[in-house]
C-alpha cells in the first residue's frame, strides 16, 4: 500500500516536471529533449533522497472541487480588492482596524493552510496566527470580520477536505 | 477581432496599472504597518494579475510565453499570502502592535498578548 502510493507520487512529479520543461523550453530537438529527461530524472532522484515526495508536496487527494473553490475565491478577491481600493482613495479615516478570533472547523493541516492563506490573500484581512480551533485575524474593518464570522468561506474550505 | 483583443488587453493593462498605483498610494496614506500591508496586497493580487492577463492577450501564438505568464500568476498568488503572513507575524514578535479602531470587541482585545512583550508603545506610529 505504502509503496503503491509512493509510486503514484513519483509518477505525478515526473509528469508535472516534464510539462514545466516542455512548456518553458518550446524546442523539440533531440539534444534539448534529452537534457530535459536528464534534468527531470535528477530532480526526482534528489527529491526521493530528501524524502519530500509525499502527499504534502503533491496534494493529489484534494478533491476536484478545488477548481470551483478557486473560481469562487477569484470573485471574492475582486470584491474585496474594490473595497480596499475605495478605502485607499477615501483616506485613512475610512479604516477602522480590528483583531478577532475566528473559529475554524478544518480537521487537516492542509485545510487550515488553505483557509488561512485564502484569508490572507484577500486584501483587507490577514491571518496573524492559527491555534487549535481558532484563528487570529486582523482586518481593516468590522465588516470583513462579520463576514468571516458567518462561516461561509469556512464551510467552502471544509468541503474540500472530503 | 484582433483590434478587439488588443483593446481588451490595453484596458486590462491600464486598469491593472491604476490598481498598482492605488496600492502604492495606500501604502503611504495608511497609518500603521499592518494597514499598509493590506494596501500592498492590493498591488499583489488584483493589480499584478490584471497586468499579466493583459500581457497574455498580447502574444502572437507563442505558447511558451503564455505558459511562463501563467506560472508567474500562480507563483504570485501562492507566495504573496505566505509573505504577508510572515511579515505580520515577524512584526508582532518584534513588539509592534496594530493601531485598533473604535469597533474593537472587548473579548478579543487580549488576543495579541501571546506574541510577547510590546516594544516602546507605538511612539513611532502615532505621527
Amino acid at each position: 500500500m505504502k509503496k503503491n502510493n509512493s509510486i503514484r507520487y513519483i509518477v505525478s512529479l515526473i509528469v508535472v516536471l516534464s510539462l514545466i520543461w516542455l512548456g518553458n523550453s518550446g524546442f523539440f530537438n533531440g539534444l534539448l529533449l534529452s537534457l530535459g529527461v536528464v534534468s527531470v530524472i535528477f530532480v526526482v532522484f534528489m527529491s526521493h533522497r530528501l524524502g519530500i515526495i509525499d502527499e504534502e508536496s503533491q496534494p493529489l487527494h484534494v478533491s476536484r472541487r478545488i477548481v470551483v473553490y478557486w473560481l469562487w475565491l477569484l470573485k471574492t478577491l475582486v470584491k474585496s480588492n474594490i473595497t480596499v481600493i475605495k478605502r485607499i482613495w477615501k483616506g485613512p479615516s475610512s479604516i477602522n482596524p480590528v483583531v478577532a478570533r475566528i473559529p475554524i472547523s478544518q480537521k487537516t493541516e492542509m485545510g487550515q493552510a488553505i483557509y488561512a492563506n485564502s484569508i490572507t490573500l484577500t486584501p483587507g484581512t490577514t491571518t496573524l496566527d492559527v491555534e487549535d480551533d481558532t484563528m487570529i485575524v486582523y482586518a481593516l474593518s468590522n465588516n470583513a470580520i462579520r463576514y468571516l464570522m458567518t462561516g461561509d468561506m469556512d464551510r467552502r474550505v471544509s468541503r474540500l477536505e472530503e | 477581432m484582433s483590434i478587439f483583443i488588443d483593446g481588451l488587453s490595453w484596458a486590462l493593462l491600464i486598469l491593472g496599472g491604476f490598481i498598482c498605483v492605488s496600492g502604492a498610494i495606500g501604502m503611504h496614506r495608511f497609518p500603521d504597518f499592518f494597514s499598509r500591508m493590506h494596501a500592498a496586497s492590493v498591488t499583489d493580487t488584483l493589480g499584478g494579475s490584471l497586468i499579466l492577463v493583459g500581457l497574455m492577450l498580447q502574444l502572437d501564438g507563442e505558447y511558451t510565453v503564455l505558459v511562463k505568464l501563467i506560472l508567474i500568476v500562480l507563483f504570485i498568488l501562492l507566495t504573496s499570502p505566505t509573505a504577508s503572513h510572515a511579515l505580520a507575524k515577524a512584526a508582532l514578535h518584534g513588539g509592534l502592535r496594530p493601531k485598533l479602531g473604535s469597533n474593537q470587541e472587548e473579548q478579543d482585545e487580549d488576543v495579541l498578548r501571546s506574541f510577547g512583550p510590546v516594544k516602546s508603545e507605538d511612539t513611532k506610529n502615532k505621527e
